[in-house]
């Protein structure tokens, strides 16, 4: 059974046509990058998914489970997560806190007016793992407000992790970095994928790290799928080439 | 928890407790304490919203009064029982803010600012034009706080003004130790996430108006407990104690001593109550100094003075 089954999703801004009729599915495991020019409708694509907004029309599916019209904290608990174009974080607090809070509210512990200290031990120890993946774990006591894009980004990426996704959403993961902050996202990303075997759909424009990271690509043009398919053959695709790729070389 | 800051919860407490010695000692008088530690209760749990949820309320004197209101109606026309009184007006306080709650939560920033002055002036119309039951304009008089008995002790607040400050003193402090074990909690950490970024904390699975609905039940039934202490002190409800310039001054007062700090509000509410004291004894325009200073340090100390000092303190 697909993870995610997409099936016709469309939505409209008044006249504009943002997003027209895509389908997808996704299978447990893949990683999946969507590119496209911008305007293309990815992150509408994106925000139906995470129930940011509903769609005009179509279906979203998600482990055999129709969710088109849940709320964006019951798709959480079902298991989808997400990051944000533009880095989404708890910036007053620490590392530390910004992971904690995750975990704990995945835990089901969002409610609770104290923690046993079974508790306590059992997330202490998956923040400590957490910090421990994304190397984040010397400044696991600084202000997230104050640490450097490319960290904010992986805390970003662990609070997403924290949730114990079944799907991780991620939208431009290494948008307005440098080389070496790229580098180490595109490491981090491809290390969840591997060793969590996390199923992931990620929107990005670096074209180096679409290819570094994808199984499968799909293309959006104008709200709609332009192609889809291995990197291999979205490189050698003559309408993407004109659309998007010729533009950006 | 880091040793300053347990070492500065220390010198609070300590200072509290020992008030009516000293303030006498420096020219004050105990019952100018009680008021400062029942204003600090209000504007306290005003900051559990506002500083530590990141929703600002300007109606508050609404559950304030109402636990005046409550404890006064009580004590003149229901049971002649200080305790009563005040377990009744926390009920009706935060009760109203249970139902008003569910209507305003889905309401963000100026808008559900607005919405509560307009809910807490409906509460002081009808204090104010309810002459038979409330005494109207002249406010709620014809009756007094009675001592508590509770059977092994008796705890003579009528004559006593110590006895007062320390009765209102434990419910602060239970209060008080309440709200800081809250923001202590998972749940309380929910609430810091709401404040910093809405958006993430809704897509970390968080309810937002569940847990935002949950703070202002908290934050308004802790307003109304002081607001029946409140009624104790004075022996009177006056209409404008329920009034949306109640609900400024409580979060003047919160501003003025920093609502990023849990004893900021503290602060704020001594320095108020005391300039009030002291300016109003000399003009009636006391309240032009207290808005001067209130800007000043706005202007210059956004943070307020106890954001000031810890911000000096950092290294």
């Amino acid at each position: 059974m697909s993870l995610l089954e997409v099936r016709n999703l469309s939505r409209h801004f008044g006249s504009l046509v943002a997003v027209n009729g895509v389908t997808m599915t996704v299978e447990p495991g893949e990683l999946r990058a969507i590119i496209g020019p911008n305007g293309a409708g990815k992150t509408t694509f994106f925000n139906m998914i995470t129930g940011f907004f509903p769609p005009t029309a179509g279906r979203i599916v998600f482990d055999g489970e129709d969710i088109t019209g849940f709320q964006p904290a019951r798709r959480v608990w079902r298991g989808i997560a997400r990051t944000f174009q533009v880095t989404e974080v708890f910036p007053e607090l620490s590392v530390r806190d910004n992971l904690r809070i995750a975990i704990e509210v995945a835990s089901g512990y969002r409610l609770r007016p104290f923690l046993k200290r079974d508790a306590q031990t059992e997330v202490k120890a998956r923040v400590a793992d957490l910090l421990e993946i994304s190397n984040l774990a010397p400044m696991a006591d600084r202000r997230v407000g104050e640490l450097s894009h490319g960290d904010q980004r992986a805390t970003e990426i662990m609070m997403a992790l924290a949730l114990k996704p079944k799907l991780l959403l991620l939208d431009e993961p290494t948008a307005g970095m440098g080389d070496q902050e790229t580098y180490d996202i595109t490491q981090l990303v491809r290390k969840l994928h591997r060793d969590q075997k996390l199923t992931i759909i990620l929107i990005e424009h670096d074209m180096r790290v679409v290819f570094h990271l994808a199984e499968r690509v799909m293309v959006l043009a104008q709200g709609a799928v332009l192609a889809d398919g291995t990197p291999a053959e979205i490189a050698a695709n003559e309408a993407v080439q004109t659309a998007y790729l010729g533009q950006a070389a | 928890m880091p040793l300053d800051r347990r070492a500065a919860d220390a010198v609070v407490w300590l200072l509290l407790l020992t008030m009516p010695f000293w303030l006498n000692w420096i020219g004050g008088y105990t019952a100018l304490g009680t008021r400062v530690v029942v204003l600090a209760l209000a504007a306290m749990s005003l900051n559990f919203l506002l500083g530590f949820t990141g929703v600002l309320s300007f109606g508050h004197a609404a559950y304030f009064g109402l636990g005046v209101y409550g404890l006064g109606l009580t004590i003149k026309y229901l049971v002649p029982s200080s305790l009563a009184g005040m377990a009744l007006g926390v009920i009706a306080g935060t009760l109203a803010a249970m139902i008003l709650g569910m209507l305003i939560v889905r309401l963000r920033g100026i808008y559900f600012a607005m919405v509560t002055i307009a809910f807490g002036q409906v509460f002081y119309f009808i204090a104010y034009r309810w002459n038979d039951v409330t005494g109207g304009d002249d406010g709620l008089s014809g009756w007094r706080r009675l001592p508590v008995d509770l059977g092994f002790a008796r705890i003579d607040i009528l004559n006593s003004d110590s006895a007062l400050y320390y009765w209102s003193l434990f419910w602060f402090a239970v209060a008080v130790a309440i709200m800081a074990a809250l923001l202590h909690s998972p749940f309380g950490r929910t609430l810091l996430a709401i404040r910093e970024n809405e958006r993430r904390a809704r897509f970390l699975g968080i309810p937002i108006d569940r847990h935002i609905w949950l703070s202002w039940v908290i934050s308004c039934g802790f307003v109304s407990l002081s607001g029946t202490l409140y009624a104790l002190l004075n022996n009177f409800a006056d209409p404008h104690d329920l009034r949306w310039d109640q609900s400024g001054d409580f979060v003047i007062m919160a501003v003025l001593g920093g609502m990023r700090n849990f004893w900021g509000p503290l602060i704020g509410a001594a320095i108020y109550v005391v300039l009030q004291d002291y300016i109003s004894s000399q003009t009636e325009n006391w309240m032009s100094f207290i808005g001067l200073l209130f800007v000043l340090v706005v202007m210059f100390f956004p943070r307020g003075l106890l954001g000031m000092l810890r911000r000096r303190a950092a290294p």
